[in-house]
């Protein structure tokens, strides 16, 4: 019973950091048509240069990761205005560049960090944990949880609420319609951009006590977030939540019942969706 | 017409002449090595070029190809049971792969391959008791068909060069059937090919199958080529490589293919023995590529190379060109 109990909570933290990871993932597909292969190294990056504060810096573990994500989030600016910038409508360049870029990153955290893993401490405050209804909940797990959830709010009222959202929303369904009405399509990627790469690097380094950073961190992580945006539909932040946790439990419960097939379970989810509702979850059909 | 026929004898005399022409056996492995990857070029090429659908999952099905092989091997069975059987495995998961990956075009049949490619690469890694994990799967020896010795390194070349005409014929035969026109329209216009009456998907699934084929082969050879594998074959920068292959040397040509393979085999040997990130320069060519040539390796670095010539003798040029 109390297996169970622990993997499901492992499972819903183990959705809120994968939420993190692709609703940007998702943003960006959905805004930009990028479909952004850097993602699971800005994921890595963010919990390298994180960890690096947090243990080297002795910043607070909350403040290295803020600026943690404000380090990845600039690291994709730079990306977006100089190179993606001038491929706009040529997927295969994106794929290129972003693919070169994130062998790059790989290459460079590898030369920086070596190839040891880092194992991150729980921060002191949040340490231990508390027992209700026959489960041991560690506190941290419980944080990362509230994160996600006050993450995703923020999201949701950012696109649904306010007056950047709405244009947000109108370029992810007709950009050249945005364009005619005065919305500057181009500065709406940059700032979807950032908000991607950042939200992926805070994930990378809240998510560091839990999954630690290692090399191939990113290439872990990549094909779930490729996953849960196939799952839930791209451009969907309602999807990627879903896509999220579903994705979460999936990997959770293959890992503690089949750790061989981990991986392979994945598959299963993803085969039902692309059968029977090729689009995604909450996806529209493509035009 | 004519002009051919000649440069095509010169270049089969070449390929044959290749053992004696290369100053020994690592050169010669390594003449073996770029033709194993220009089959596999070729058949990511069938999908990329002819049906403009870009595969980032080709090393998984290189890779299923590769074990099935050594784990058949390993198995107990013949050379022969071991290559049927990894080609009817590679087949099958192409075509799990291509019915998957088919529901969507363009980006999200890239995301989907991707993935599928991933989940390959997970499960040669986390699959122990089948895959070994990381320690990868030996294979004792190579075959010895009618008596001709595939261990020495000649020989070897030599059966590699046989398969890889084979598959570059069957590419030519393929692509110049009315079914590679077909292909090729469906690429260019796929609603129109609809509208005349094509079945769209079916064709793409067929071509699809073509590629894992090709790519099936290529895995065999490149088991029987290093005698081992292991994940790190199946990883995403193995997929990330032969997409390099195709797309530097021209993607949609028969020879491209060929002379990228040949181009990234070369740099990536000479590179390892001098620097040891081949990643980070692969990724820094990919980066390059798009920047500076958008059109391809061969045709960029031509117009590089005048773009160059130029820069550096600028009276000459600028006096006959005058101003422009």
């Amino acid at each position: 019973m109390s297996l169970w109990g622990i993997l499901a909570v492992n499972s819903v933290t183990f959705g809120g950091l994968l939420f993190l990871l692709s609703a940007g993932f998702s943003l960006i597909f959905g805004l930009m048509r990028i479909p952004n292969l850097t993602h699971g190294s800005m994921f890595m990056l963010g919990g390298y240069v994180g960890s690096s504060l947090y243990l080297t810096y002795h910043l607070p573990f909350w403040l290295a990761a803020l600026a943690a994500a404000a380090v990845v989030a600039a690291f994709g600016g730079v990306i977006e205005r100089l190179l993606l910038r001038r491929l706009a409508g040529s997927t295969l360049a994106q794929v290129l560049v972003t693919l070169g870029i994130s062998l790059i990153v790989a290459d460079f955290c590898l030369m920086i960090w070596t190839g040891d893993p880092i194992s991150v401490a729980t921060p002191p405050a949040l340490a231990g944990g508390t027992r209700a209804f026959g489960i041991f909940f560690t506190t941290y797990r419980i944080a990362v949880i509230l994160v996600a959830c006050v993450v995703s709010a923020l999201l949701w009222a950012l696109l649904d609420k306010t007056r950047l959202g709405a244009m947000i929303r109108a370029g992810v369904d007709d950009p050249q319609m945005a364009r005619v009405v005065g919305i500057r399509v181009s500065r709406l990627f940059t700032i979807v951009f950032c908000l991607g790469a950042g939200l992926a690097g805070f994930g990378g380094i809240i998510g560091a006590p839990i999954l630690s950073v290692y090399p191939g961190l990113d290439s872990d992580m990549l094909p779930l977030a490729l996953v849960v945006v196939i799952l839930g539909g791209a451009g969907s932040l309602l999807g990627s939540l879903l896509g999220s946790f579903i994705i979460g439990f999936v990997y959770n419960f293959g890992q503690a019942l089949v750790p061989e097939l981990a991986y392979f379970v994945l598959f299963l989810p993803m085969v039902l969706v692309l059968v029977l509702r090729p689009q995604g979850l909450f996806g529209r059909q493509a035009p | 017409m004519s002009a051919r026929i000649p440069v095509l004898v010169l270049a089969l005399a070449a390929l044959a002449a290749v053992p004696w022409l290369v100053p020994g056996g690592y050169y010669i492995s390594i003449s073996s090595e770029i033709l194993i990857y220009a089959v596999f070029a070729l058949g990511l090429n069938v999908l990329v070029g002819y049906a403009g659908l870009v595969s980032l999952g080709h090393a998984g099905l290189f890779g299923v190809a590769a074990y099935a092989t050594a784990s058949a091997l390993a198995a107990g069975f013949g050379h022969a049971g071991a290559i049927l059987f990894a080609l009817t495995a590679t087949l099958a998961g192409t075509a799990v792969f291509a019915a998957l990956a088919l529901r969507a075009t363009g980006i999200v049949f890239l995301m989907i391959t991707l993935a599928l490619g991933q989940i390959l690469w997970g499960l040669a890694y986390r699959w122990i008791s089948v895959t070994n994990g990381d320690n990868g799967v030996p294979v004792a020896s190579r075959p010895a068909p009618l008596g001709f010795a595939l261990d020495v390194p000649s020989h070897f070349y030599y059966a590699t060069l046989a398969i890889f005409l084979l598959a570059l014929v069957s590419c030519y035969v393929f692509i110049h059937s009315p079914f590679g026109a077909g292909l090729k329209g469906t690429r260019d216009q796929p609603r129109r090919m609809n509208a005349l009456g094509y079945h769209v998907w079916l064709i793409r699934f067929y071509a699809f199958l073509f590629s894992g084929f090709l790519t099936g082969v290529a895995g065999i050879l490149f088991v029987y080529y290093t005698e081992f594998i292991s994940p790190q074959t199946l990883a995403l920068t193995s997929s990330a490589e032969v997409l390099l292959m195709v797309i530097s040397g021209g993607t949609g040509t028969l020879l491209g293919p060929i002379a990228g393979a040949a181009l990234v085999v070369i740099v990536k040997n000479i590179a390892s023995a001098y620097i040891e990130r081949w990643n980070m320069l692969l990724g820094v060519i990919f980066v390059a590529i798009v920047v500076f040539m958008p059109e391809g390796l061969v045709p960029g670095s031509v117009r590089l190379a005048h773009w160059a010539l130029k820069a550096i003798r600028p009276p000459a040029s600028a006096g006959k060109a005058g101003a422009p």
